[in-house]
């Protein structure tokens, strides 16, 4: 049909037009500007040789490791509970679980400060408590519950539709044989789970990696890798490190979705 | 027995506590925009008068907001749905790569591809200025939800057969992609427009470095409340916010399949 291959033709067209222009072209500039700054193309590794992006490139790691652990342990208690209990009222409970799920990161951030903040909820609590008032949304702490906050509905739909489709004759054939309930969850449930856990696990790592509204609202001053190629760009006008810094951000959370992908075949990324 | 009672209370513990997360902010925060002073509570009394406030300050945000997210389905629409069916029409190494290339932006954090946009064309001045250059920001962000959605539907039911049949019958090429394809792929193409336009009116992270101060969306109005407005108004101003978006939520928990199933990953923090 060679008629259909030249419409195929020419509805790829704008599609190829929009992206060689205002993704490919704007990419390019990306790598020019960070190898022409003062440093040459020594810059491409600034987030490894200089101590100061470096010490925020680890503390951002660490961050983005340590949610994404939190999340996936969370997530996979409340998935597996909320998928094997019946009772009124927990298609509105699940709906509502998942409802934040595309609050955007800067609402997340006031929804800390609502929690944890100058006049949060926490605060007024622990004061009324006769306790010292506790603030912690203008911290690390506070980025890791607005992380916390953004990722478990994601994780939540992607483990609870996994936890679904695990098959309950395999638990009760593993325990008929004797073995325990720990043994259970870790031989037989977890690793059913495995391709779920992988597959958000690296969505709720990358989004925390780039993550910039949240932090934005939170505080400017948290040293985490997006904060920093922010101020670097906007205040210090320091285009060639902003570039470099965004590159190897970019490279990273590209990284690791990628490689995920290709462990647990097409379904990974499916995350929503 | 006694132990299977733990892990019951604990797992119930857990959740309940996860939810009191999520969900006691949101409500802390659409109680606060009606309520005349957050810091002495309810007993304070109830009012929309800092409702009334946002709307005097922010509503060309609102406004912007929905106009870009509009605009946005449309060129993602004139754009991805043709090429979804392109693409998935006769894959191959070209199309893959074509695929990989165009769903890239997703895998990037949107400041990085705000600073890009910024170098390549932030010297012509009109266009820096002009709301279309937040538009081509949210289109490159939400193209590839749009691309996959369709693509999906349209490697599930098999369109190929139908095309075939109405080929047979003397359909052209172009007949053929409106009256088979485009109505077979509707619940695709639905769940991708919802999923454009919520991604849409909550995008911060481009469009915050992509704006100006005539540009402002709402969720940069949002942040300009959050850093200098008292927290009644942050607050009353994430209620219509709420307003917005929840609806649009729920449609996309009721019609979005591809919120499980789309190869891709939503909005960022």
């Amino acid at each position: 049909m060679p008629s259909a291959d030249r419409l195929a033709f020419v509805f790829l067209m704008p599609l190829l037009a929009f992206a060689a222009a205002f993704f490919v072209l704007p990419l390019a500039q990306l790598v020019l500007v960070a190898g022409s700054g003062p440093n040459g193309t020594a810059e491409y590794l600034a987030i490894l040789t200089n101590p100061r992006h470096f010490r925020t490139l680890v503390s951002t790691l660490a961050l983005s490791a340590g949610v994404t652990l939190a999340t996936l342990a969370l997530g996979t208690v409340v998935a597996l509970f909320l998928s094997r209990t019946r009772f009124v009222g927990r298609a509105l409970l699940v709906s509502l679980l998942t409802l934040p799920l595309a609050f955007p990161g800067v609402v997340v951030g006031f929804m800390i400060i609502l929690l944890a903040g100058r006049q949060g909820l926490i605060g007024g609590l622990s004061q009324s408590a006769g306790l010292e008032k506790i603030v912690f949304a203008y911290s690390m702490g506070g980025l890791f519950a607005g992380y916390l906050y953004f990722s478990l509905p994601r994780v939540l739909v992607t483990l609870m539709a996994a936890a679904e489709k695990l098959d309950p004759a395999l638990e009760e054939a593993a325990r008929s044989l004797g073995a325990g309930r720990l043994a259970v969850l870790r031989d037989v449930t977890l690793p059913g789970l495995s391709p779920a856990l992988i597959a958000s696990g690296a969505i709720a790592f990358a989004t925390a990696m780039g993550a910039f509204g949240t932090a934005f609202t939170l505080a400017t001053r948290i040293d985490v890798l997006a904060m920093t190629i922010y101020t670097e760009f906007t205040l210090n006008a320091n285009f060639a490190t902003a570039c470099a810094l965004s590159l190897a951000l970019g490279l990273i959370t590209w990284g690791v979705l990628a490689l995920t992908r290709n462990f647990a075949g097409s379904g990974v990324a499916a995350a929503g | 027995m006694a132990p299977h009672r733990l892990t019951f209370a604990l797992q119930l513990l857990v959740t309940l506590a996860c939810a009191a997360f999520l969900l006691v902010p949101a409500l802390a925060s659409l109680l606060a925009g009606v309520t005349v002073n957050y810091f002495q509570g309810v007993r304070s009394g109830l009012t929309l008068r800092w409702i009334d406030e946002v709307l005097a300050l922010y509503s060309s945000t609102i406004g912007l907001s929905i106009a870009i997210a509009l605009g946005t389905l449309a060129v993602t629409l004139a754009i991805g749905v043709p090429a979804a069916w392109a693409l998935a029409r006769k894959p191959s190494r070209l199309s893959r790569l074509v695929e990989e290339v165009v769903t890239l932006p997703v895998a990037i954090p949107g400041l990085a591809l705000a600073l890009a946009l910024l170098l390549a064309y932030g010297g012509i001045r009109e266009f820096r200025m002009s709301p279309l250059f937040i538009l081509v920001g949210h289109v490159l962000y939400t193209l590839p939800f749009m691309l996959r959605s369709v693509m999906a539907v349209l490697a599930a039911v098999d369109v190929k057969a139908l095309e075939e049949g109405a080929a047979s019958l003397g359909a052209s090429p172009l007949q053929r992609f409106l009256h088979v394809v485009v109505p077979n792929a509707k619940g695709g193409i639905l769940a991708g427009a919802l999923m454009v336009v919520t991604l849409s009116i909550g995008e911060f992270n481009l469009t915050w470095m992509l704006h100006t101060p005539l540009t402002k969306t709402l969720p940069v109005g949002l942040a300009d409340s959050y850093a200098s407005m008292r927290l009644e108004i942050a607050s009353a101003y994430t209620l219509i916010f709420f307003v917005l978006i929840v609806p649009l939520l729920v449609a996309l928990q009721m019609f979005g399949r591809p919120l499980v199933d789309a190869p891709v990953k939503g909005a960022r923090p």
